[in-house]
């Protein structure tokens, strides 16, 4: 179908104020990261995605298959822009205003007791989240991500990525499922802590982290993990 | 084992205030103190005042990028380096035999002193003779080199640097590299020219907008520097 129309993508809003997040992470850095760097990949992405000749490419609606294929047809500069469109979009979900952010996972919830039994104690999940941000070497992401083993074990598990990379297209083995973000980029923390990465990952981890987020996220993969719809 | 080139390590004696024209030190193009225990690296200081690059590179800039994470680095490499193979190593050494953590420090230091000596305060303009010559040669002229470098800088996705390499059949090249990867492991290419992209070498003052730290850069590039690279 020659006249069919390729997908375009808007950036979207963030899900608060610029000042929401102040005094942890300022409107300035939010203004610049949302308006300039996130816009910046969807406006080339949707750039290319004109631009595509390959029907397969057109004929694809959603983000995520739009990263699968740019990520197995090699297509460096699509997977970049597309899969930082999706990194970006996470990214704002997971946090949220210092008053109610970070700290720990409500007792009952889901996260808190995969948590629990992934890791052993919340402080080690903590530890391996740090280091993984803290030693994301360049630019990167740091996340936690939900997986199910062959014989249906659900466990959480830390990991980072370099540049562009998601755990998204870690789906070979089996299900992952990213659940928490942290972008590393030196652009998410360079006007309010410089150099001082360790320091921003101690308060996006302390102050920000939208567990609500992560629990419906962590939700929806059970849920898609297991055909009888029954969580835990 | 390839030493920096001689002209590097003879700029880096300038800036400690030794003759240039001594000879250079072989192992240590950037200074250890030797004490019998103690062999640890040293930030070598900024051929300039901090604010000597201004307006294009503020002085903000320079206490972050040297004072901080070029300092951190150094300080890095050396946590890791004692007690292990790379204990009597030259800092070129130890970034042609290393990997990860000590990779990552080692090169990120020599690649921010060989940076800093990439810029002046009366930089900028154009080169002549030599440099002139083999830019034109390789390239066609002044302006389709500076182009091209542009070009390959802005798009160098994440952190990494743009270089001007030369390799050993006297060729030019432009070349990208991640992180810290860095020419000189490589025995084909040799360094002429860096820009630091990495997103906290032009942050502070150009944000996101990576195209005019590149202008700004253009304005600093000392051709003297280049010239000595070449030899």
């Amino acid at each position: 179908n020659n006249d069919a129309v390729v997908q375009q993508f808007e950036l979207p809003p963030l899900p608060y104020a610029y000042d929401a997040l102040e005094p942890m992470i300022s409107s300035k850095t939010l203004n610049y990261h949302h308006d300039k760097h996130h816009a910046k990949y969807v406006n080339t992405m949707n750039s290319m995605l004109a631009a595509a000749e390959n029907d397969e490419l057109k004929s694809l609606t959603a983000l995520e298959d739009i990263i699968l294929y740019a990520h197995q047809k090699g297509n460096v500069g699509l997977f970049n822009n597309a899969a930082q469109s999706w990194n970006h979009e996470f990214y704002w979900n997971c946090m949220t205003s210092p008053k109610n952010g970070g700290g720990k996972p409500p007792k009952q919830s889901h996260v808190s007791k995969l948590i629990q039994s992934s890791f052993g104690s919340h402080d080690e999940f903590v530890k391996q989240f740090t280091n993984a941000g803290n030693t994301a070497f360049g630019s990167g992401w740091a996340w936690l991500c939900y997986t199910s083993t062959p014989d249906n074990n659900k466990k959480l598990f830390v990991t980072k990525t370099i540049g562009a990379g998601t755990p998204l297209t870690d789906n070979d083995n089996g299900v992952v499922v990213p659940i928490l973000t942290m972008d590393v980029w030196e652009h998410a923390y360079y006007l309010d802590y410089q150099n001082a990465r360790p320091t921003y990952t101690e308060t996006f981890l302390n102050k920000l982290v939208n567990w609500d987020f992560v629990e419906s996220n962590l939700k929806k993969a059970m849920k898609m993990n297991d055909d009888k719809g029954e969580e835990l | 084992m390839k030493f920096t080139t001689s002209a590097f390590v003879a700029a880096c004696a300038l800036a400690s205030g030794a003759d240039a024209f001594a000879t250079p030190q072989k192992n240590a193009f950037v200074p250890r103190t030797s004490t019998a225990l103690n062999m640890a690296f040293e930030l070598p200081p900024l051929p300039y005042d901090k604010n000597a690059l201004e307006p294009y590179i503020s002085a903000e800039t320079l206490d972050f990028h040297h004072g901080k994470h070029h300092q951190t680095y150094v300080t890095k490499l050396n946590g890791l380096v004692p007690g292990t193979e790379f204990e009597d190593k030259s800092l070129e050494e130890i970034i042609k035999t290393s990997t990860g953590g000590v990779f990552n420090n080692a090169a990120q230091v020599w690649n921010h002193t060989f940076y800093w000596h990439c810029l002046a305060p009366n930089g900028g303009g154009q080169p002549t003779g030599a440099v002139a010559d083999a830019i034109e040669a390789n390239f066609g002229s002044f302006d389709e080199f500076k182009a091209k470098f542009t070009e390959a800088a802005v798009n160098n996705f994440g952190s990494g640097w743009t270089w001007l390499v030369k390799k050993s059949d006297g060729s030019l090249d432009i070349v990208n590299t991640s992180n810290a990867e860095t020419p000189i492991s490589s025995d084909d290419a040799t360094p002429l020219l860096t820009m630091d992209v990495w997103e906290h070498a032009y942050y502070i003052d150009y944000r996101n907008v990576r195209p005019d730290y590149a202008k700004a850069f253009w304005k600093l590039v000392n051709w003297d520097f280049v010239a000595r690279n070449m030899y």
